[in-house]
């Protein structure tokens, strides 16, 4: 069914390497209007991965197409379809929630009437009217969080890409978040999310990838990635941790 | 070995934090860099010992007699090395106030929360002595070994102005917490560092102008009023100056005053220091309502995008703008010497435009860094459907910019007197922001704005490529304003710095 779905990300034998291989010959395909998560053990190579894809490391090797264009031979209209979030996103304290989204808009070259209605529309969802005339320096993680997510959908990207997005928000915070992300997916948008809450990816995601060595070591529905260890009706964390064994007794 | 928790055992671990900070301050860790921050060192010491005997060698065998002019010269030079300190310990009082690093730490330990402060106070006052003698040294030792040991008497007087520069900084930060509340003591505490470390310098500037027509701060000390207002020869007040005369009676009261009375602030504010830092450390930013947005998105470019951010963030941090606008406070004394003479129908531009191209400069480095290296959001800008050579450049027109509508006045007024010398300084300024703009390229990296201040010791060579570029296009400026080919000169250095820098520039690596 995917397969019929056109390809958001491609990457093909994509590598990098630090003072050690952070990522081997990854191969990795995300289809429009999914959501895919990507877990993996710490040092596995996601935030890499997926720092690539945005432009913020170069691969050794390797070619990465969102949305059909090469990433690395045309950056800036590969950027302009894609946004990133990450756990920890940097805001400016100095300005307000609404000024940041017309700053966003701005880079991104959106209509000023269509990014305004965007960023009204963001900031109502998000629950961050009574401060959305307020400078961000004052805000918690949580609203800090929310105020990026919706500079990261405020110009209407085909694929979002988010980097530990849940982490340290509360309940109601991260509810929200993942409402959004639903929301962008069920309107035709792509997500791709690392996460190290397995939960969030068995309940969220149409597909995940398990990454760990800095390649793709299992991929498919939780009932995929089932199958590949033999054992049925287990958690998505004890198929894992069944997975990730497995691939350091091979190592 | 002391008792855990003791003064002397806190006071120990004080010790070493404090000796690792500045170790790593000079060495930044590495091997390499600690052998050449040595030569370093003993290279500045031996340039300050130069310096020194230049400065001071002729006063060393001088029988100074303990008249009036003598007494007002030394505490003149004293009050103002004074307000230096008090600056300086007043930073390093409310950096301990509102650092959090430790504080959850000590203060839910058993061990006695005064004593921890008593002791981060003393560690503060040592600092503030160590500084204040390492400056001083230099003097000393070049009057001591040419002039007789009467002269390391100084070094008593010296210790003694940073042990009292401690308590003011200590009595007056406390104050400020009292009168203003912990949330605004943070900025005003360090704008008045600021002013207390430029006004002295200033204010006897622009004495000196009145008095004399000069922009030497020494003659305003000299002036016939200064002298003959100032108190009696049996004075306490002339007590610091006859200890640095050799007068021992004196030093024994200066020492003894200053360490008594860096005794009793510790005492005295040690309990409240505590409270203080608890309600530092409560305070979240406050929060800032701006205007109700009106307007709706407004349609502009990318590069337009990044200017008016730059912009907005620099005019909204008061801090920074204190902090940068510093340098232009040191304009006035120029700006009121080119009053006083365009007055007098004199023409006064050659000693204007080097001081206005050298702030200039120096503006202009300190603006680059925010706007190049102190970027807050570099994965948001890095995503963006820009290149990165278009995000540089409108990071450079923002800074020119600001640059342009600062100095903008001063050359007007400079074009009233002389339009040539007006073209030349502004285009002069021009050149030393761009300089100074793209010496900030070739060193960036990726910082805090928050870490503004300590910008100069992330890279020393750009700070003093900086400092030396700006010298070498303020000479250039001034020999050209006066029509002078020997300008020249000065700008070829001027063009060699910049090639240096981009030779050995981390950003072509």
């Amino acid at each position: 069914m995917k397969q019929d779905r056109p390809i958001a990300l491609a990457l093909r034998g994509v590598s990098k390497r630090f003072d050690r291989p952070a990522v081997d010959a990854l191969d990795l395909t995300v289809y429009g209007g999914e959501f895919y998560a990507l877990v993996g053990p710490n040092g596995a190579g996601k935030t890499t991965t997926l720092r690539m894809v945005v432009g913020l490391l170069r691969p050794d090797a390797g070619s990465i197409s969102i949305e059909g264009i090469d990433a690395l031979s045309d950056p800036v209209a590969a950027k302009q379809m894609t946004a990133w979030l990450s756990d920890e996103p940097m805001i400016y304290d100095k300005l307000t929630p609404y000024e940041y989204l017309e700053f966003v808009a701005g880079l991104w070259r959106i209509a000023p009437a269509a990014a305004e209605e965007r960023a009204r529309e963001l900031i109502g969802w998000l629950g961050l009217e009574p401060h959305a005339h307020e400078r961000c320096e004052g805000f918690s993680k949580g609203m800090r969080q929310k105020v990026a997510l919706a500079g990261a959908l405020v110009h209407d990207p085909k694929l979002i890409i988010l980097d530990e997005p849940l982490t340290g928000l509360d309940a109601g915070t991260a509810r929200q978040v993942k409402n959004v992300l639903r929301d962008r997916v069920r309107a035709g948008g792509t997500v791709i999310m690392t996460t190290h809450i397995l939960e969030v990816a068995e309940r969220m995601a149409d597909r995940i990838g398990v990454i760990a060595g800095g390649r793709l070591i299992a991929e498919g529905t939780l009932d995929d990635l089932r199958q590949q260890t033999g054992k049925s009706a287990t958690s998505l964390e004890d198929t894992f941790l069944a997975l990730v064994a497995e691939q350091v007794a091979a190592a | 070995m002391s008792q855990p928790a003791s003064l002397t055992w806190l006071a120990r671990h004080e010790f070493r934090l404090g000796w690792r900070d500045w170790v790593s301050l000079l060495t930044a860790g590495g091997r390499t860099r600690a052998r050449n921050a040595t030569i370093g060192l003993v290279a500045f010491a031996a340039f300050m010992h130069v310096f020194a005997y230049w400065t001071v060698a002729s006063y060393a065998d001088t029988n100074l007699a303990f008249d009036t002019a003598a007494l007002v010269g030394i505490t003149g030079t004293l009050v103002l090395s004074w307000s230096l300190l008090l600056s300086q310990a007043m930073e390093s009082v409310t950096r301990a106030f509102y650092s959090r690093s430790d504080l959850d730490l000590i203060l839910t330990s058993p061990a006695s929360a005064r004593k921890v402060f008593a002791v981060r106070m003393g560690r503060i006052a040592a600092a503030a002595v160590v500084i204040a003698v390492l400056l001083a040294a230099p003097f000393i030792n070049v009057l001591a070994f040419l002039g007789g040991s009467r002269w390391l008497a100084g070094y008593g007087v010296v210790a003694a102005m940073g042990a009292v520069a401690t308590a003011a900084a200590l009595a007056l930060t406390i104050a400020l917490f009292r009168i203003v509340g912990a949330k605004r003591t943070r900025l005003i505490a360090q704008v008045v560092a600021a002013i207390i470390g430029a006004a002295f310098v200033i204010g006897l500037q622009i004495a000196a102008i009145f008095s004399a027509g000069s922009i030497s701060r020494y003659a305003a000390l000299q002036s016939n009023w200064m002298l003959a207002h100032a108190p009696g020869m049996g004075s306490a007040f002339w007590w610091p100056a006859r200890a640095v005369l050799g007068d021992h009676a004196a030093l024994v009261c200066v020492v003894t005053f200053g360490v008594g009375i860096l005794c009793a602030s510790i005492a005295l504010f040690s309990r409240r220091f505590g409270e203080h830092a608890v309600a530092a450390a409560g305070v979240s930013s406050a929060t800032v309502r701006q205007r109700r947005w009106s307007h709706g998105f407004r349609s502009r470019s990318q590069g337009h995008a990044l200017r008016q951010k730059e912009w907005t963030l620099v005019r909204r941090d008061a801090w920074l703008i204190s902090q940068t606008l510093m340098q232009i406070l040191y304009l006035l004394p120029p700006a009121l010497l080119l009053w006083v003479t365009f007055r007098d129908g004199h023409e006064s531009f050659v000693v204007l435009v080097p001081v206005v191209v050298m702030a200039a400069g120096q503006l202009a480095g300190g603006l680059a860094w925010l706007s190049i290296s102190g970027e807050d959001a570099p994965v948001l800008v890095a995503t963006a459907p820009i290149s990165a050579r278009r995000v540089l450049w409108a990071k450079v027109e923002a800074v020119i910019g600001m640059i342009a509508l600062i100095f903008a006045p001063i050359v007007a007024v400079l074009m009233l007197d002389a339009v040539f010398a007006g073209i030349v300084c502004g285009l002069g300024i021009l050149t030393a922001a761009a300089a100074a703009t793209l010496i900030q390229l070739c060193f960036r990296v990726q910082a805090r704005r928050s870490q503004f201040r300590r910008r100069q010791t992330s890279s020393r060579l750009a700070t003093f490529a900086e400092a030396f570029s700006s010298i070498a296009w303020a000479a250039t400026t001034a020999l050209a304003a006066s029509g002078s080919w020997t300008a020249l000169g000065p700008a070829a250095i001027a063009f060699a710095i910049l090639a240096g820098v981009w030779l050995i520039s981390p950003s072509r690596a």
